[in-house]
C-alpha cells in the first residue's frame, strides 16, 4: 500500500449543492473542502443519501456546483469542463452499457467520443478486457454478462481513454461475496500497476476498508471524519484486547496490572475473562505479556479486537452506518 | 469537426442498436401498412360524399399517413431514451467531452432514417393499391416525413429526459396525441366537419402541414397552403431542435 504523496489531483474548496424542493432549498451538499492526492484510492465513505454521489457528480461535471469551486486533474470545474472530462473516467453505479450492444461496440464507441480511432479502440479495449480477466467478451452481449463481469465492463469503458483520475461510483452494489473481492483485487491493481488515482464512494464498511488508502466520512452533506483507515479506528476507540485466565482471581490480578499500562482504559472481568482497551492492540500486546510473566500470570487465550468503521461512523454521527 | 465525428458515433452506434431489434422495426413497418390496407378502401367510398376535397382518395389520404408517421413515429422515441438513462448510457456519454448537440442529434438522425425508410415502403405500398402522383410529390411528402419525425424525436428525447419515468410518459404522450390526430384531419379531412370542429382544427399547426401535403400531392404547388404548412413545419423542428438541445445541456446542471 502506497499512501498518496503525490501531487494534488482533486481540490475541492466549499463544495455546495443546493436543491429546490416545494420551493425550499435543501442542502445536498453543505460546503466539503478536500483534496485527494495522484495515486491514492480515496474512499467517500457515508450511509445512503448523505450526498456521496452528489459530490461525486459535481466533480465529474455531471451535476453544476451551487456553490465552492474544485480543480480536477488540473482543470477547472466551472471554467474548463471539457478539460475535466477528457482527463477522468467515470464508472456509475447505474452501469455503461446498453443490454442489446456487444461488448466490443460500446467500448469502440465510447472512445471514439474521446476521439480515439476505431484501430487503437479496439487495441486499447482487448488489452484492457485481458486485465480485467474478460477476454473472451468481445463480442458477446453485454446482457448477457454476469453482473460481475459488467460491472468490470463499466470499468473497461472508464479506463479507455487512459483518465489519470477515475471516479468509482458504489462499485461493488448488487455484487456477490466473490464478485465483489475479485472486483476489488482488480480496483488495486488498476492503481498498483497503471498508478490511476482512484476516487470511490461506497455505502459499505468493509469495501472502504478493503480498498482506500484514505477514507472521507460523509454524513448529511458534509465531511465528518478524514483518515487512514487503521488511523479512523484508532483515534475512535482503540483497539480491544480480550484475556482469559484460569480463574476469576488470576483475571483480577492481571486487572491491576494491565490497568498501570500507558493508555490503557478501565480494565473489565468477568468471569476469568478480562477486557480492555488500548490505543494500538498490537503495540501493547508484547507489553502486556511482558508485565503479566514478570508477575507470574498466564493467560490462557487472547484476542485482540479492531474497531470497525461502523465504530467510527457511529462515534462520528451517533447513528450507525447500517441504519 | 468532432461535432461530426461525435454525431456519426452516436449515429452509427444508435442504428446498430435499432437493426438488432428486427422486430421492431418490422412492427413500425406494419403500422402503415395496415392502415392502407384496413382504412384506406373505406376512405375510396367516402370520397363520394359531398363535402370531400379535391383529389382521388390516395391523395387525400396517404398524405395524412405520411404526416402521422412523421409525427407518431417521432413522440414514442422518447421511451427509449429513458432506458438509456437507466442503464447508466446517457451519464456515461455526458461525461466524455462529445458534443451535447451531437448526443441528441445523432439519435434523432437514426429515427428520422428509419422513418423516412417506413415512408418510403408506405409510398410504394399506396402505389401498388392506386396512388399516382409526381415524383416531386413523393420527394416532397419524404422530406415532410423527416421534418416531422425530427422535430419529434427532439421533442419526445427532451420529455423523456425530463420526466425520466416511462409511467410518467406515457401519459403525456397520449394526451398530446390524440387531440393531434383527431384535430389534424390526418385520417379524414376536416372539409368534412361541422363547422365549430373546424374553427378549431385551424389552430392546429398539424392540420395545415397535412394540407399542405395533400395541395402538393394534387400537383398544387404553388397553392398558399403550401406555403403556410412548409413554414409551419420548419418553424417546428427549430422549435424542437432547441428544446432537445437544451434538456440535453440541463442534464449537467
Amino acid at each position: 500500500m502506497t499512501t498518496g504523496n503525490g501531487a494534488p489531483i482533486i481540490v475541492a474548496k466549499g463544495l455546495k449543492r443546493t436543491y429546490k424542493s416545494r420551493g425550499k432549498p435543501v442542502e445536498a451538499v453543505r460546503g466539503i473542502d478536500l483534496t485527494v492526492r495522484e495515486g491514492e484510492i480515496v474512499g467517500f465513505l457515508g450511509p445512503n443519501g448523505a450526498g456521496k454521489t452528489t459530490t461525486l457528480k459535481m466533480l465529474c461535471t455531471l451535476l453544476e456546483p451551487t456553490g465552492g469551486d474544485a480543480e480536477v486533474v488540473g482543470c477547472d470545474l466551472r471554467a474548463d469542463p471539457v478539460g475535466v472530462r477528457r482527463r477522468i473516467g467515470y464508472v456509475s453505479q447505474a452501469g455503461s452499457t446498453a443490454s442489446n450492444a456487444l461488448a466490443g461496440e460500446e467500448i469502440v464507441s465510447h472512445a471514439r467520443l474521446y476521439g480515439i480511432g476505431k484501430a487503437e479502440a479496439e487495441r486499447r479495449g482487448r488489452a484492457l478486457l485481458d486485465a480485467l480477466d474478460l477476454a473472451d467478451v468481445w463480442d458477446r452481449k453485454c446482457g448477457s454478462l454476469s453482473g460481475g463481469q459488467r460491472r468490470r465492463l463499466d470499468i473497461v469503458m472508464g479506463l479507455i481513454h487512459e483518465p489519470r483520475l477515475v471516479f468509482l461510483d458504489e462499485p461493488s452494489t448488487g455484487l456477490d461475496p466473490q464478485s465483489r473481492a475479485n472486483l476489488w483485487d482488480h480496483i488495486r491493481g488498476l492503481r498498483d500497476r497503471m498508478g490511476t488515482t482512484i476516487f470511490l464512494t461506497t455505502h459499505y464498511m468493509d469495501e472502504a476498508d478493503a480498498l482506500s488508502d484514505r477514507i472521507l466520512v460523509i454524513d448529511h452533506g458534509a465531511i465528518v471524519a478524514e483518515g487512514t483507515p487503521a488511523a479512523l479506528k484508532a483515534g475512535v476507540s482503540g483497539d480491544t484486547i480480550t484475556l482469559s485466565f484460569a480463574d476469576h482471581e488470576t483475571a483480577e490480578r492481571a486487572a491491576d496490572i494491565a490497568g498501570s499500562l500507558d493508555g490503557a482504559d478501565t480494565p473489565e472481568v468477568e468471569d476469568a475473562v478480562l477486557r480492555f482497551r488500548v490505543p494500538n492492540g498490537g503495540t501493547a500486546l508484547p507489553q502486556v505479556f511482558s508485565a503479566l510473566g514478570q508477575a507470574g500470570l498466564t493467560p490462557i487465550g487472547v484476542e485482540v479486537k479492531r474497531p470497525t468503521l461502523d465504530d467510527v461512523f457511529l462515534t462520528m454521527t451517533g447513528r450507525s452506518l447500517r441504519d | 469537426m468532432t461535432f461530426f465525428n461525435d454525431l456519426w458515433v452516436v449515429f452509427t452506434r444508435a442504428m446498430r442498436l435499432s437493426l438488432r431489434q428486427p422486430l421492431w422495426v418490422a412492427i413500425g413497418l406494419l403500422q402503415p401498412i395496415l392502415y392502407l390496407t384496413l382504412f384506406g378502401p373505406i376512405l375510396e367510398q367516402v370520397a363520394q360524399t359531398p363535402g370531400f376535397p379535391p383529389g382521388d382518395s390516395w391523395q387525400i389520404f396517404v398524405p395524412g399517413l405520411l404526416v402521422q408517421l412523421g409525427i407518431f413515429g417521432g413522440l414514442f422515441v422518447g421511451f427509449g431514451i429513458i432506458a438509456e438513462w437507466r442503464t447508466g448510457v446517457i451519464d456515461r456519454m455526458l461525461v466524455t467531452p462529445a458534443s451535447r448537440t451531437a448526443l441528441i442529434a445523432g439519435r434523432v438522425l437514426r429515427d428520422v432514417i428509419v422513418l423516412v425508410v417506413q415512408a418510403m415502403i408506405l409510398v410504394g405500398a399506396a402505389w401498388f393499391l392506386g396512388l399516382r402522383v409526381s415524383i416531386w410529390a413523393l420527394l416532397a411528402g419524404l422530406v415532410m416525413v423527416a421534418l416531422l419525425g425530427a422535430a419529434f424525436a427532439f421533442i419526445s428525447y427532451a420529455a423523456g429526459l425530463a420526466i425520466k419515468s416511462e409511467d410518467g410518459f406515457a401519459p403525456v404522450v397520449n394526451f398530446f396525441a390524440l387531440p393531434v390526430l383527431l384535430l389534424s384531419g390526418i385520417l379524414l379531412p376536416m372539409t368534412l366537419a361541422p363547422r365549430w370542429l373546424q374553427i378549431v382544427s385551424d389552430f392546429n399547426p398539424f392540420k395545415h402541414i397535412v394540407e399542405a401535403l395533400r395541395a402538393i400531392f394534387r400537383g398544387d404547388f404553388g397553392s398558399p397552403e403550401v406555403l403556410l404548412g412548409s413554414v409551419l413545419a420548419v418553424l417546428l423542428i427549430i422549435i424542437g431542435a432547441w428544446v432537445g438541445n437544451r434538456v440535453f445541456a440541463a442534464q449537467t446542471k
